[in-house]
């Protein structure tokens, strides 16, 4: 069981490792925003499957604590990128006051 | 051959994200490329068994670092173009190049004549942990053997503090860290804002607990609560109080400050700062612990923050 | 049954597998940014779902599970919001250099 784990594992990170090829190309910052998407589910995945395989359960915490901040760069970067406004999208609703919170 | 290729993955890919990182010229690629190296290293340091690393890199790394280098690299993308439009001299680069190619090889060569076993105190470490009370050997490095250190980090993360305060204009001296931020109270963000941290301050909590016995302590604790505040502020559903406060003040300095007076109390019974009496061991950890867990996550969270920017009312 | 329960982790793990499969196959083939975020939120989440469906049995105590459980929920919860805030950046992006 523990071999089939950790090669599910290296599978998975292998497909990590393809897709930050693609996304690190750009041509936009949000592409290469989705690099913190994709290793935040794939290197989840693998932490836990190598976890379960080397019979180590507090890798499972090192997996929470991934998940629970898996969107912070996201958030961060929508929040400071040029042009952002605050995060959310003012164009939806012009009647709202979205200022800007420029540095 | 399958172990092998698990183990091999992460190696490879942590080369080629650092290479990426270095070559690529804007800052933003730079920043989500060493993002995911710190991703990547999480992953690392699990198959070396170093899981609290694991833990500190997946807290550090996932939240504070990624804040602050997004944020400094949207305040570099101004000076981008004149950046790119510099190109230093051949024998600059090449003097670059020699140097740290240099630092490499020393490094290499350094690993590569390392003793084999490896010289290794876990054996001590492990003989020695039951007068301490806990079960983890890293905690009762943190909290017993070395604990000098440990106070001495966190008095450090004060004095950055200061460092950072310091930075403040003569008019905004006392006032809020920062600029007021706002958001749209039905968007994403405030949603996200208002379900994550009370889950994440469960969790944080949890993580300090659990380092008694597994990994986990109150500085990855402290660092997921710094986190969520952050969170919270950055969805303009809290300001930040002015720096100016009493209370504020009080709570930044509690934690080293109990840990100063523990340390007396060892100077007292036993003649040596920072030495516990025989049998009070785990309960002197435990208030520092949880001293010190607050006082990380509130300076953590405003040195994160940044300089006072508004005036005091 | 352990038996059995190894047989379910096979498949469910080797399905999760097929998923991270699939996701990657979209973000290297899907023409543009928004189409790509579709295919990354979509089969990542799914695949990390059936990767801890697989896990479910063998880990020991229902407190375990529950954790591996609430990973999945978290990882859901911010991968939806993370996939809307960056779609909503590659727009931007979209209106300030509209293609040629």
């Amino acid at each position: 069981m523990s071999e089939f784990l950790l090669a599910a594992a290296g599978f998975v990170l292998a497909m990590v490792a393809l897709g930050l090829v693609r996304v690190l190309r750009g041509p936009d910052d949000a592409d290469r925003l989705m690099a913190g998407q994709l290793l935040g589910s794939g290197g989840i995945a693998a932490l836990l499957l190598g976890g379960a395989a080397i019979g180590d359960g507090s890798v499972v915490d090192v997996s929470l604590t991934l998940a629970l901040l898996a969107a912070f760069a996201s958030i961060a970067f929508t929040k400071f990128a040029p042009g952002a406004d605050d995060g959310d999208d003012a164009a939806t609703d012009p009647a709202r006051d979205h200022r800007a919170d420029a540095p | 051959m399958i172990v092998d290729a698990f183990y091999a993955a992460p190696a490879l890919l942590i080369l080629a994200l650092g290479v990426y990182t270095t070559f690529v010229r804007d800052t933003f690629p730079a920043t989500v490329g060493f993002l995911a190296y710190g991703l990547l290293l999480t992953v690392a340091w699990v198959q070396l068994h170093g899981v609290d690393v694991a833990l500190t890199e997946a807290a550090i790394g996932g939240g504070l670092t990624g804040l602050l280098l997004v944020r400094a690299s949207a305040k570099l993308r101004a000076t981008e173009a004149g950046a790119r439009a510099q190109r230093p001299s051949l024998a600059l680069r090449l003097a670059a190049a020699v140097l740290c190619g240099c630092v490499t090889l020393a490094l290499a060569i350094t690993v590569l004549t390392l003793p084999d076993p490896a010289p290794s105190l876990a054996v001590e470490a492990l003989a020695h942990i039951a007068p301490t009370g806990v079960g983890n050997p890293i905690t009762a490095v943190l909290m017993a053997y070395r604990a000098m250190d440990t106070l001495l980090e966190s008095i450090v993360l004060l004095l950055a503090l200061v460092g950072v305060w310091s930075l403040a204009p003569d008019r905004a001296w006392g006032g809020r860290p920062g600029p007021r931020y706002n958001a749209d109270p039905d968007g994403i963000l405030a949603f996200i804002a208002r379900v994550l941290p009370p889950i994440g301050i469960i969790v944080g909590v949890y993580i300090f607990w659990v380092g008694a016995d597994a990994p986990g302590g109150k500085f990855q604790g402290a660092t997921i609560v710094a986190a969520m505040w952050l969170l919270t502020l950055m969805a303009g559903l809290s300001d930040v109080p002015p720096i100016s406060r009493r209370w504020m003040r009080v709570l930044l300095v509690a934690g080293p400050a109990v840990f100063i007076a523990v340390g007396i109390v060892g100077v007292i019974t036993t003649g040596t700062f920072l030495a516990y009496p025989d049998g009070w061991a785990k309960p002197l950890i435990l208030v520092i612990e949880f001293a010190l867990m607050p006082s990380l996550a509130l300076t953590l969270g405003l040195v994160l923050a940044g300089a006072p920017e508004r005036p005091a009312p | 049954m352990s038996a059995v329960a190894d047989v379910f982790s096979y498949i469910a793990i080797g399905a999760g597998a097929f998923f991270f499969l699939a996701g990657t196959v979209g973000l290297l083939r899907f023409p543009d940014t928004l189409t790509r975020l579709h295919a990354l939120t979509k089969a990542d989440n799914l695949g990390l779902g059936l990767v801890v469906l697989g896990l479910l049995p063998h880990v020991d105590g229902v407190l375990n599970g529950m954790k591996l459980v609430v990973i999945w929920l978290l990882v859901l919860l911010s991968g939806a919001d993370a996939g809307q805030l960056i779609a909503r950046a590659a727009r931007r992006a979209l209106r300030r250099h509209p293609p040629a």
